[in-house]
């Protein structure tokens, strides 16, 4: 599905090349505002390299990246930040050496309103009841379910309204993996977007409206989510039926 | 007991006040390094050269403009800083060992600058002859007004670093050092931060640079080799990184042993590597180390969050 209004991002030709390995080829991928849009592919697909080039992590890519109808593909991390684009990263978005409220803290730093700050802490503790016990830990001694709950929280903290998500399953128990989708699907409700990196599939496009699946730098299926979940490649690479 | 101290040392000899003076030097060039390396996390290897900066700027205005020392430390500091954020310029986009290399370096460059460039530093001969400081009319002829000036610069060294590091600048500079990428992805510029470290360091090594001139009223380049580099890093490392009381405490041990074991002469410096090779394998965050900074930051945050 298309138009339905202005898209929150739009990704138009976008090319990602490391030296001579190209990891991500002509993409093309856009994201209505209120979507769960899953973007799921292997190990090496280019999934990654896509959302890093959204976030201004990655520098030397081409193409076009709209946001709200504004181009911000030459912009630094930090503006887009303050844009409305938060990014969780792969693996523990998390500053292990910091405690669960620096790191809340730390969500905020773009903002200027401080007792809005304050509130909104006291919002992720509703959303994320372990992390008001653990308030005063670590981050890095919690274990691996409440990290990803707090780097979630955390790239909440900045009031965005594009959710960049890489792979908030990875390493999790299944039961915390439920948890964290139903908190998805929660934030998602509220109005922000969500753009949910994957290679859980399942998971992914259970919570998602629509799915593009990513092979070596292209997309190769896109469509409703409940379509791609009948769709037979889909089906058999990535779900593991039939 | 710091103030009557020197009362009580002054009886013995003044060689004990000497120790005591170098200790406030050095307690500000490892914390002021600290801020660079502890709580910034940039390994940088250089920090003599800024220790020296300072010292030949106020040794040159005090010498040929007879700047007074009052005018020619903060302005020495300042030298200092912008020197800090000269070298910060290229080097925050290198990382680890090659930011070591750079500013290692840098150290060097400097060093051989002092040594070189004889029209001005007068090379390998010094500067002698730099001005004691003078209040109104009362010049600096004692080790015990050193002593008190020295105890006034440390202490606002100590003051003003714990006020930037127990600040959100504070947390951000510790950001950098857990995690580059994920500090951008909050929107943080790394870049900017790790400047301010390199200038907050440069600034307060070139206090203690201009008031090393003044107190000695001689400068010579061998004063600031890679070894007192090394020296400063080693008290930073010792008494813990990211701990300004361990950084004091680092500079008090390491001006202190090699003093006391001065009797064993050569091995004195074996036993000391030697201790230090115990200090990485049984207490690697150093005597005063991070579990004090912790405690102080939840404080700190509960304050700002409110229960």
């Amino acid at each position: 599905m298309t138009s339905g209004g202005q898209a929150i991002l739009e990704i138009k030709d976008l090319s990602v090349n490391y030296g001579v390995i190209a990891a991500v080829k002509q993409m093309n991928l856009h994201i209505q505002p209120g979507e769960i849009v899953a973007l799921i592919g292997t190990n090496g697909s280019g999934k990654t390299s896509a959302l890093r080039s959204i976030s201004g992590l990655n520098k030397s890519i081409q193409g076009q990246i709209r946001f709200e109808g504004q181009e911000i593909t030459k912009l630094e991390p930090h503006q887009i930040v303050e844009r409305g684009i938060s990014q969780v990263p792969e693996g523990r978005g998390v500053f292990p050496d910091l405690s669960v409220l620096e790191n809340l803290k730390l969500g905020a730093y773009v903002r200027k309103d401080k007792p809005g700050v304050a509130a909104d802490i006291q919002s992720m503790f509703e959303l994320f009841p372990r992390l008001e016990e653990r308030r005063k830990q670590l981050a890095g001694t919690m274990s691996g379910g409440e990290q990803q709950m707090l780097a979630i929280a955390r790239a909440l903290m900045a009031r965005p309204k594009l959710l960049l998500l890489d792979e908030p399953s990875m390493g999790l128990a299944p039961l915390i993996v439920k948890e964290i989708f139903a908190a998805i699907r929660k934030v998602n409700e509220e109005g922000v977007s969500v753009l949910l990196v994957e290679q859980n599939a399942t998971m992914a496009l259970a919570a998602a409206h629509r799915g593009y699946v990513m092979e070596t730098g292209s997309i190769v299926v896109e469509g409703e989510a409940a379509e791609l979940r009948n769709n037979d490649v889909v089906k058999s690479v990535y779900l593991g039926i039939g | 007991m710091l103030i009557v101290l020197p009362l009580v040392l002054q009886q013995v000899n003044d060689y004990w006040m000497h120790i005591v003076i170098m200790i406030g030097i050095f307690s500000i060039l490892s914390m002021s390094l600290n801020v660079i390396i502890g709580y910034a996390g940039q390994f940088a290897l250089g920090h003599a050269a800024f220790y020296g900066i300072g010292a030949y700027s106020a040794a040159l205005l005090m010498i040929h403009f007879q700047v007074s020392f009052w005018i020619a430390l903060p302005a020495a500091a300042v030298i200092a800083g912008f020197f800090g954020f000269l070298l910060g310029t290229p080097v925050i986009r290198l990382r680890g060992d090659y930011l070591g290399i750079v500013t290692l370096g840098f150290g060097e460059i400097v060093r051989l600058i002092f040594v070189n460039w004889v029209d001005v530093t007068r090379g390998p001969m010094g500067l002698p002859g730099i001005p004691a400081p003078t209040v109104f009319g009362y010049t600096f002829s004692g080790k015990m007004e050193f002593y008190y000036l020295i105890l006034a610069l440390a202490l606002l060294t100590f003051f003003v670093i714990h006020r930037i590091v127990h600040s959100g600048v504070g947390l951000s500079l510790l950001t950098i050092r857990e995690d580059e990428t994920l500090a951008q992805s909050v929107g943080i510029r790394p870049n900017k931060y790790k400047l301010l470290a390199f200038t907050v360091g440069g600034f307060f090594a070139g206090i203690a640079g201009a008031f090393w001139a003044s107190y000695i009223s001689f400068v010579s380049p061998d004063a600031f080799r890679y070894l007192d580099s090394v020296n400063i890093l080693a008290m930073v490392i010792l008494g813990g990184s990211a701990s300004l009381p361990g950084s004091v405490l680092g500079a008090v041990i390491l001006v202190l042993a090699p003093e006391l074991l001065r009797y064993m002469s050569d091995y004195r410096m074996m036993l000391l590597g030697l201790a230090i090779v115990l200090m990485m394998i049984f207490k690697p965050t150093g005597f005063w180390g991070e579990k004090h900074r912790k405690y102080n930051f939840y404080g700190m945050v509960r304050k700002g969050e409110g229960k």
